[in-house]
């Protein structure tokens, strides 16, 4: 009896899923084995893989899948048996199987057929490693891999100069393909298509949409007959429903980032194989869910930098010994939650970014003149890697350094949402830290109004907010050649207005002018808008096709009270406004040498303690300045603290430190003026008396100091200033803050 | 085109356009609208229908008639299209009709403008002409037309 087409096309899509997912356990397990595992267990799991996969392909009729998994199995067999062990020649081969395998799998989900490519070298070696005659010819195996392989691995790279190249590395890999990634990253495969729900998580969901029906029927009875109490108890019922519901359905879009990591042991085993390097892979924390579109948009990124940290980071055996190093390099991956956000580490034991090779490279290739290199912090010059056009690497290897990688993860990156940080020290390693958002559905974003009506800008790209009132109002906006400039702090913030800019009727009033200030592709610029309202946490709705070329709009949200509301997109509206140009500019732009062309001097933040003694901290430590009230502050154990941005931020009284007097609750002003200090996402308030000024001063310590939280003085706007030494304060304060750092 | 003879009609000015009923999700009263700053002038705003958000294409505007009064509010029917539902603004949403296939015509050759692309035939009624829209035409708004930032 023919099997119906939809039925067919049914099992195929299961056996698909089913066998990627298989043979994904199939390499994992092979790794471990070849670590030396030798339990039945692994054995075992790696003969069924295969079994299963022979016996279904047979069933749908998959003649070619079953004829290459049937030797597969043969040889499994007599290895589960003992009858032959295992050696790093029978791993490879068949490690060269699972690809050639995927490679037909794949063929028959974007052609419904299984191809034609040539597995007979492949086979008739593993024949040979039945008989345990060693193979023959066992360097030239494996299926040449078809260049679209390699090519879609590097698929996030399109931008590559020449394609033609690509193609001559590819007859010096050795063995394996460099890649066992999905093909296609346009189309989505069938494995991306579908995503495993557990069933208690579809239950919960199911209760809730019960009680949501019950909140309604309240709602609509109470409709019919008012009850305002009743209406008020049904409307939070429905609010706490809503919240609750928000966060499972949010749940079952979660993965865990171990899926796209379960590909990286093969990775970096091959890898260093061809690099004749010695690398083990450490994961930690696999658990670490994320929004799978999330999921989907870093996988290439992520891959990218695991090879950058082998083929740059990690030395060669004979350097790691001569630097008496351990031989085998390791590669530690680390995934965990803070502050909502998910973290990414990647640190490698590595040689480090070399720092005068990164500024030379970058003289060299005009990024940077060489005064600004001289000039430049450390910190800063490491992320010049991720400058467009930048490989410090002499040679060029077919893995990374064509200096088209670091610059497109950054935007990668960037374009979700995210942030890259790099820190590094010259011998002893490198560690690269991405920070993403759990989802890009619900993003916290504030509301500001501009000619009558409500825009929404994502917080990842709002910087602070400035309101000028009065005769500053149009005092402290000056124009050049029509572009109208603000001081922001000694320099100049181009101002847009959003009215003009999109042919809004201004409604506000002239005596107020309220200003966004925003980061657009590392460029900082004021919103002019009406009125500024609010934060609130919106729904990403899409734009309908009409309006998709619309580049200063990134979506819509439904507020509150039912209307729609636009979202902007901020580097949208800075391109519209020419704030920035539509090609990426190669000059290092704020954050990078400019702003530190002068480094000699500081911006500086002036405040007072209690007794009107004069202190200073760098600007570049205060993460915001706060007022709050004294009656929100609790006590945890010892600690004064407070619920800020929904962590518990602990409070320095700075007089307590650089005084020595204790926590006198009774002359706490209200509110308080509360510098916060932010690392790693965790926070620490400075209670302070007064906020004097921000200045930008060229610094000389005169007298350094031994007195405890001073690191010294300078005389700054002529009075005798003291130098915080913030460190020792909050580590004073809260011996914690710091461990989370070292135990990295 | 052939097995379609049921109708939604709806009318513009002096004109009584129809669309296939398959193609029709809904029909709705004026709705308050989100304006969509340098969009398309055909583009007249967005609105929240039951969370979604529906882009509003004001048909007077893409077949080239004089704009409504002020004072007097559209209604909104929402078709299905491939990328989504898109409502059409038109002044007065009337009866669904069936209609005689052999009454059916194509559209003159002399007709002009936007009209041409989306007025795909004519059914010859009593006392008057029904129009037969294109849904995948009507919703499609050419992209040339944004204002210029003054």
């Amino acid at each position: 009896m023919p099997i119906p087409d939809t039925l067919q096309q049914q099992l195929t899509t299961d056996f698909l899923i089913e066998s990627f997912e298989g043979l994904e356990r199939f390499d994992r397990e092979l790794l471990a084995l070849e670590k030396g595992a030798t339990s039945q267990e692994t054995l075992n799991n790696i003969f069924r893989v295969i079994h299963t996969i022979k016996g279904t392909a047979g069933c749908i009729g998959l003649g070619r899948i079953e004829s290459v998994a049937h030797v597969g199995e043969s040889l499994l067999s007599l290895l589960r048996d003992g009858k032959i062990q295992s050696s790093e020649e029978i791993v490879s081969s068949l490690l060269a199987l699972s690809d050639a395998l995927l490679g037909i799998l794949r063929q028959v989900e974007t052609s419904g057929s299984e191809g034609s490519a040539d597995h007979s070298v492949l086979l008739s070696r593993l024949q040979d490693l039945q008989s345990g005659r060693p193979a023959a010819a066992s360097q030239a195996v494996a299926p040449a891999p078809e260049p679209a392989e390699e090519n879609a691995a590097f698929g996030l790279f399109c931008d590559e100069p020449e394609p033609a190249q690509e193609s001559a590395p590819q007859a010096t890999v050795p063995s394996e393909p460099g890649s066992p990634e999905p093909q296609q990253p346009a189309k989505a495969s069938v494995s991306e298509s579908a995503i495993r729900v557990e069933v208690s998580q579809l239950d919960k969901l199911m209760n809730l949409v019960g009680e949501l029906v019950l909140a309604r029927n309240q709602i609509i009875q109470n409709v019919a007959q008012p009850d305002t109490a009743a209406l008020v108890a049904a409307s939070q019922r429905l609010n706490l429903i809503t919240t609750e519901l928000q966060g499972s359905v949010m749940k079952t879009r979660m993965q865990p980032i171990g899926n796209i990591w379960a590909k990286f042991p093969r990775i970096v085993r091959d890898v260093a194989h061809e690099l004749g390097k010695k690398i083990s892979l450490v994961m930690e924390g696999q658990e670490t869910e994320l929004d799978r579109t999330i999921i989907e948009a870093i996988k290439d990124p992520l891959m990218h930098i695991v090879r950058n940290s082998m083929d740059h980071g990690l030395e060669m055996p004979a350097d790691r010994c001569a630097a008496g190093k351990p031989e085998e390099g390791r590669l530690l991956l680390r995934a965990f939650h803070e502050g909502g956000q998910v973290n990414i580490e990647f640190t490698d034991d590595g040689q480090g970014i070399n720092v005068s090779r990164v500024k030379a490279k970058a003289v060299e290739r005009g990024l940077l003149t060489a005064d600004q290199a001289r000039i430049l912090a450390d910190r800063d010059a490491f992320n010049l890697i991720f400058l467009p056009g930048f490989s410090t690497k002499e040679t060029v290897t077919n893995l990374s350094g064509r200096g088209v990688g670091m610059d497109v993860v950054k935007t990668n990156i960037e374009k979700i949402g995210g942030s890259v940080d790099v820190q590094s020290s010259a011998g002893k390693g490198t560690t690269l830290r991405i920070k993403i958002p759990l989802t890009l559905a619900i993003i916290p974003a504030l509301i500001v109004t501009s000619g009558a009506e409500r825009f929404a800008i994502p917080q990842v790209n709002l910087l602070e907010l400035v309101r000028l009132e009065g005769e500053d109002a149009q005092r402290k906006i000056e124009t050049l050649y029509n572009a109208p400039v603000y001081r922001l702090r000694g320099r100049l913030l181009p101002l847009v207005d959003l009215n003009r800019h999109l042919g809004l009727k201004p409604k506000g009033s002239a005596d107020a002018v309220s200003i966004v200030v925003l980061q657009a592709d590392g460029r900082q610029f004021g919103l002019v808008v009406d009125q500024i309202n609010d934060a609130e946490e919106i729904v990403v709705k899409p734009l309908g096709k009409q309006l998709k070329t619309l580049s200063c709009f990134a979506g819509a949200t439904i507020m509150g009270d039912g209307r729609v509301a636009l979202i902007l997109d901020v580097l949208g509206v800075a391109q519209h406004a020419h704030v920035v140009t539509e090609v990426r500019d190669r000059a290092i732009s704020s954050d990078g040498a400019a702003a530190h062309a002068d480094d000699a001097s500081q911006t500086l933040l002036l405040f007072e303690s209690r007794k009107d003694r004069p202190l200073a901290l760098p600007l570049s430590k205060v993460a915001r300045l706060e007022e709050l009230s004294s009656a929100n502050i609790e006590r945890s154990g010892s600690q004064r603290v407070v619920q800020y941005r929904g962590q518990i931020m602990p409070l320095v009284l700075v007089d307590q430190h650089v005084g020595g007097d204790g926590w006198d609750s009774a002359a706490l002003q209200d509110p308080m003026q509360v510098v916060v200090y932010s690392e790693r996402g965790r926070s620490v308030g400075l209670v302070v008396s007064r906020i004097n000024d921000i200045v930008h001063e060229s610094l000389s310590v005169q007298r350094s100091s031994s007195r405890e939280g001073i690191l010294g003085s300078a005389v700054i706007q002529s009075r005798v200033t003291d130098l915080l030494d913030l460190e020792s304060i909050i580590r004073a304060a809260d011996p914690d803050f710091y461990e989370h750092r070292q135990a990295v | 085109m052939s097995d379609n003879h049921q109708f939604c009609t709806f009318t513009l000015g002096d004109f009584t356009f129809g669309i296939a009923v398959q193609a029709i999700q809904e029909v709705i009263l004026f709705q308050e609208m989100t304006p969509v700053p340098l969009a398309p002038a055909t583009v007249h705003g967005l609105i929240n229908l039951r969370g979604q958000i529906v882009t509003a294409i004001d048909l007077r505007g893409r077949l080239d008639l004089p704009p409504r009064r002020d004072g007097e509010l559209p209604m909104n029917v929402i078709v299905r299209t491939p990328d989504g539902a898109v409502s059409l603004l038109v002044d007065q949403i009337g009866d669904v009709v069936e209609v005689e296939p052999a009454l059916h015509e194509d559209a003159p050759e002399t007709l002009e403008g936007a009209a041409r692309e989306i007025v795909t035939g004519v059914y010859k009624m009593p006392g008057h002409l029904l129009l037969i829209l294109d849904v995948t035409a009507a919703v499609t708004v050419p992209n040339s037309i944004q204002p210029s930032r003054n």
